[in-house]
């Protein structure tokens, strides 16, 4: 019987090593995978119970990690999500982490390779991993000055502001309105955070977007800074601020059929022929139309394209939406498209960041600088691991010239023209409004886009108000309704 | 040996006896420190101090394993030494796991629990059926007159379970009896009765059973009339998974019997028609009952419905958590995945203790099936082979199964594992499986009885009949 008895024996090890080589498998092999996967509470629970490390804005945490006594043993806790909570995003148990929160996970959790020494001091003291921090750009006071400008417009609101440096590209304010309460949906109360959730999303204001990045509205007059910086650039035209050119109360098409290009008001642009300065100045449509035909709509689309449209991947750990010049094949375009698009209507759509990077480029030479949000991380003992360098994004969207005239022309329209309310005393302060039109039964999106000093840009900012509340359709201008914000964000970074 | 010696197998210097009682009592002072240590690392790594009562815990289990030892000096001496150490370490870690278990659900305000504490009470018993096995059968070779006696015990002990207001339905299986304000599944007890009536049938019967019939493919097939037997023992485990729903158990009881007419036959013929009886019984059964049909879907495919594969699932995340060196124990979520302290034992310790852990657990079950076959292999009479093969491959059939099936490796089934779920039939009779693999073992190595030369003028020889 000994025979079958080892055989027996060998049959009995092969269930062992079957079980070992399973175990194996379960353990090592396709342990990343199993703990990767989205409804694994144990992994879950476990990262949202580290100490996460701060974001922080001057030295000062806008969130951080609060110990508390229950199974979570830290609470995510936001100082003042009414002001950042388009940029921290959310830390929750149940819906995850968006924005800062989320692409920041790595340093904020302790999981960064950059933090693998600490996590080995973590390790052999047994404590439990802790969490880097997270360095914003932000200029608090710019911040709060856009909050402020928001706040100061009628009850339901809704806009977006950008202010960059333009000579490195730093984000120095971020606001969309309106916020979402960030501490609500960090809660442990996850039937409320639920609940919370839930509204959020059905909101009709929609706060979880953030509208300064996220969404592209028509950038209407703003736009024809664009426009400006094509012609200023064609040799063909040989333009300068001072050329006279063509404008007039009405512009018709030969292929448009009874369709007639119109001007906001007619006091300046209603001539035959003004000059340049004058065209940006008092933004007139028809003067604007008709440089936008004789640049033709792909140089145009270039032009967009060389500030940044169509790009969404420079901001360094925020999700952009791409700016679109067209949504179709530019060369496609009749001349009453082309025109309305040199003046930021038909397709052409923006974010506020694109907008303020078009300003910033402008301010700094034509050359596109990366805009950045994360100024540096650090370890938890406080080093630091990684300080972000400011970056070319695109050298010479527009030549040095063509910056200078553009920068001139838009401090004539903050001085002589429709962007005055961003005047500024004893500074000189460039500008352009703008005042998108959707439909007749929409209100109208109102822009304006500015930077100073004029002479050494330290800010450029673009401000967008989709809805004003309550106010009239007739009196949604850019330059009333965002005019005063972008001044305030201005002021905030030139005299701190 | 030296050549001096005139007689004492010169020839064979393997049987020279020796007891290893010595050794033993170390490897069982090391087993006790994995228990008690568990213990000890359950509380630093819960509540992160040393738990109060350790000391009394310590003493319970020291005790116990010294009084199981010296039960062994004084009852058999030969046997081997490493079973016990090997079955003390798994019963301690199994306690440490399922008080770890109890805390956490403790914690939750869970409203089952807390095992520990009856579970210590199970291990004594489960010591004291041991010493018990070793004190009434003296020599196993007795068994083999009641092998009929245990094959009625079986079949009633399978039976009690189905008997109206005795037997309790417990998740759908029909395999506990309740008296008074005690539970028991008297399948584990069975299991060891009918190891004892397979291997005194088959001995008797193994001629039978080995004569030849059609060969095929290179394989003597048995004869068609020889099929009885195994017909009838694939009809009880059909029973088994039919009315009491336990496939775990019905899959055993069939391998176990395969395992030793095979043996018992040498012919590997009876394997053949064994695995087609197998799998025409688990395509049956498939075909039949939805709740073999889950167990396979959730195998195949655990998260194709997280709800209903909820457990496994949740065993594979305890595992994967755990990693190569485990969380500690104490400080993963075991308790996450319904019947962590019983069926699902072992991913709770491969949680804590990681891959590390839960391959050292294997190793020593394998160990133990090891001493148990290399038991049967040196024994001297067919019977105790038999039984100790049928003992060894149950283990072996029954580790694989549970944790074949927690991990994944197999579709799901219910089955304890062996001196580590919290449960006390399973306890009490797999001690008793200990005490008689050790009793044969001590049979075997124990030196053979002096036998007188014949003296030249004696040379009539006495023809003993049995």
């Amino acid at each position: 019987m000994n025979r079958p008895i080892r055989v027996m024996a060998i049959g009995c090890l092969l269930l062992f090593v079957a079980l070992m080589l399973n175990v194996n498998y379960l353990q090592y092999i396709s342990a990343d995978e199993l703990n990767a996967r989205n409804d694994n509470r144990r992994v879950l629970v476990e990262e949202y119970s580290r100490e996460r490390g701060p974001i922080v804005v001057a030295g000062e945490p806008i969130a951080s990690s609060e110990p508390v006594d229950d199974e979570y043993e830290y609470l995510r806790t936001y100082e003042d999500p009414g002001m950042y909570s388009n940029l921290t995003g959310f830390y929750s148990f149940t819906f995850g982490s968006t924005d800062l929160e989320n692409s920041q996970n790595g340093i904020l959790s302790g999981s960064d390779p950059q933090l693998f020494v600490s996590r080995v001091v973590d390790l052999v003291s047994s404590d439990q991993p802790s969490g880097g921090s997270v360095e914003l750009t932000i200029d608090p006071d710019a911040q709060q000055a856009a909050v402020d400008g928001f706040a100061a417009l009628a009850e339901g609101s809704r806009g977006a502001a950008v202010a960059l440096d333009p000579e490195t590209g730093a984000v120095l304010a971020m606001v969309s309105t309106p916020p979402y309460n960030t501490n609500q949906l960090a809660s442990h109360d996850f039937e409320e955070v639920d609940d919370f959730y839930q509204r959020l999303l059905e909101s009709e204001a929609s706060p979880l977007v953030d509208r300064s990045r996220e969404e592209r509205y028509a950038p209407g007059s703003t736009f024809k800074l664009v426009t400006a910086a094509a012609a200023l650039s064609d040799e063909d035209l040989d333009l300068s601020p001072d050329s006279q050119i063509e404008s007039g109360s009405a512009l018709s098409f030969p292929d448009g059929g009874s369709y007639v290009l119109t001007n906001q008001s007619d006091d300046v642009c209603g001539a035959q022929e003004i000059t340049f300065t004058q065209a940006v100045a008092a933004s007139c449509n028809t003067a604007f139309g008709r440089l936008a035909l004789a640049v033709g709509p792909e140089d145009l689309a270039e032009q967009a394209e060389a500030f940044g449209f169509g790009d969404n991947s420079y901001l360094d750990s925020l999700q952009v939406a791409p700016s679109q010049f067209t949504s179709g094949d530019p060369a496609e375009l009749d001349s009453p498209e082309t025109a309305q698009s040199g003046i930021g209507q038909f397709d052409v759509a923006a974010t506020p960041l694109q907008m303020a990077m078009i300003t910033a480029t402008i301010a700094n030479d034509g050359t596109v600088m990366r805009p950045f949000i994360v100024s540096q991380v650090r370890s938890p003992d406080a080093e630091v691991l990684d300080r972000t360098q400011p970056e070319t994004l695109y050298d010479d969207a527009v030549s040095g010239d063509v910056a200078e005239d553009l920068s001139e022309m838009m401090v004539a329209t903050v001085e002589d023209g429709t962007a005055a309310s961003l005047a500024i005393d004893e500074v000189s302060v460039g500008g352009k409004t703008g005042t998108a039109q959707r439909g007749d039964d929409d209100n109208p999106y109102a822009w304006i886009v500015g930077m100073a000093p004029a002479d050494d840009p330290q800010v450029a900012v673009a401000v967008f108000i989709e809805d004003a509340g309550g106010t009239a359709r007739d009196d949604i201008a850019g330059g009333a309704l965002a005019g005063p914000i972008a001044k305030a964000v201005m002021q905030a970074v030139i005299n701190p | 040996m030296s050549a001096a010696s005139p007689r004492a197998g010169a020839e064979d210097p393997r049987l020279v006896p020796r007891k290893r009682r010595g050794a033993e009592l170390w490897l069982l002072l090391l087993a006790t420190v994995v228990g008690v240590g568990a213990y000890i690392a359950v509380g630093l790594g819960f509540d992160g101090e040393i738990p109060t009562d350790t000391p009394r815990l310590a003493g319970g289990i020291v005790g116990m394993a010294l009084i199981a030892h010296v039960a062994i000096r004084r009852l058999a001496p030969y046997a081997d030494p490493v079973l016990l150490p090997i079955v003390v370490a798994l019963n301690g870690l199994g306690l440490a796991m399922i008080h770890r278990i109890d805390l956490s659900l403790e914690a939750d305000g869970s409203p089952v629990g807390p095992f520990a504490g009856n579970q210590l009470i199970w291990t004594a018993l489960g010591v004291a059926s041991f010493i018990a096995v070793l004190l009434v059968v003296r020599d196993h070779r007795r068994l083999q007159a009641f092998t009929y006696t245990f094959g009625f015990l079986a079949l009633v002990l399978l039976l009690l379970p189905l008997i109206p207001g005795l037997g309790v339905n417990i998740l759908g299986a029909q395999i506990w009896i309740r008296v008074g304000p005690f539970s028991f599944q008297p399948g584990e007890v069975a299991k060891i009765c009918l190891v004892v009536f397979f291997a005194g049938y088959l001995v008797v019967k193994r001629d039978a059973l080995a004569l030849a019939g059609r060969r095929f493919l290179g394989i003597d097939l048995p004869r068609g009339r020889d099929l009885g037997p195994i017909l009838v023992a694939w009809l009880l485990s059909l029973g088994v998974l039919v009315f009491q729903r336990d496939l775990g158990s019905s899959l055993l009881f069939f391998g176990l019997f395969l395992v030793m007419l095979y043996v018992a036959t040498e012919r590997p013929g009876w394997l053949v028609v064994g695995g087609l009886l197998f799998a025409a019984g688990a395509y049956f059964s498939f075909l039949t009952f939805s709740h073999v049909q889950a167990r396979v879907d959730g195998w195949l495919d655990p998260f194709s419905n997280s709800e209903e594969y909820y457990q496994i699932i949740q065993a594979m995340y305890g595992m994967a958590y755990g990693g190569l060196l485990g969380r500690g124990l104490g400080q993963g979520d075991p308790s996450m995945t319904p019947f962590s302290y019983s069926d699902f034992i072992l991913t709770s310790l491969g949680e804590e203790l990681g891959l590390a852990g839960i391959m050292a657990i294997l190793m020593m079950y394998a160990l133990l099936v090891e001493r148990g076959l290399r038991t049967a292999l040196v024994c001297r009479d067919a019977f105790g082979k038999l039984i100790a093969t049928g003992l060894a491959v149950s283990f072996a059939l029954q580790v694989f199964v549970v944790a074949g099936g927690v991990t994944r490796l197999i579709p799901l089934t219910g089955l304890t594992t062996p001196f580590m779920s919290q449960g006390g039939s399973s306890m009490v009779a797999n001690w008793a499986i200990a005490a008689l693999l050790l009793r044969i073992s001590d049979q075997t190595r124990r030196p053979a009885p002096e036998v007188r030369p014949l003296e030249a003028d004696d040379a009539t020889q006495v023809v003993k009949m049995r």
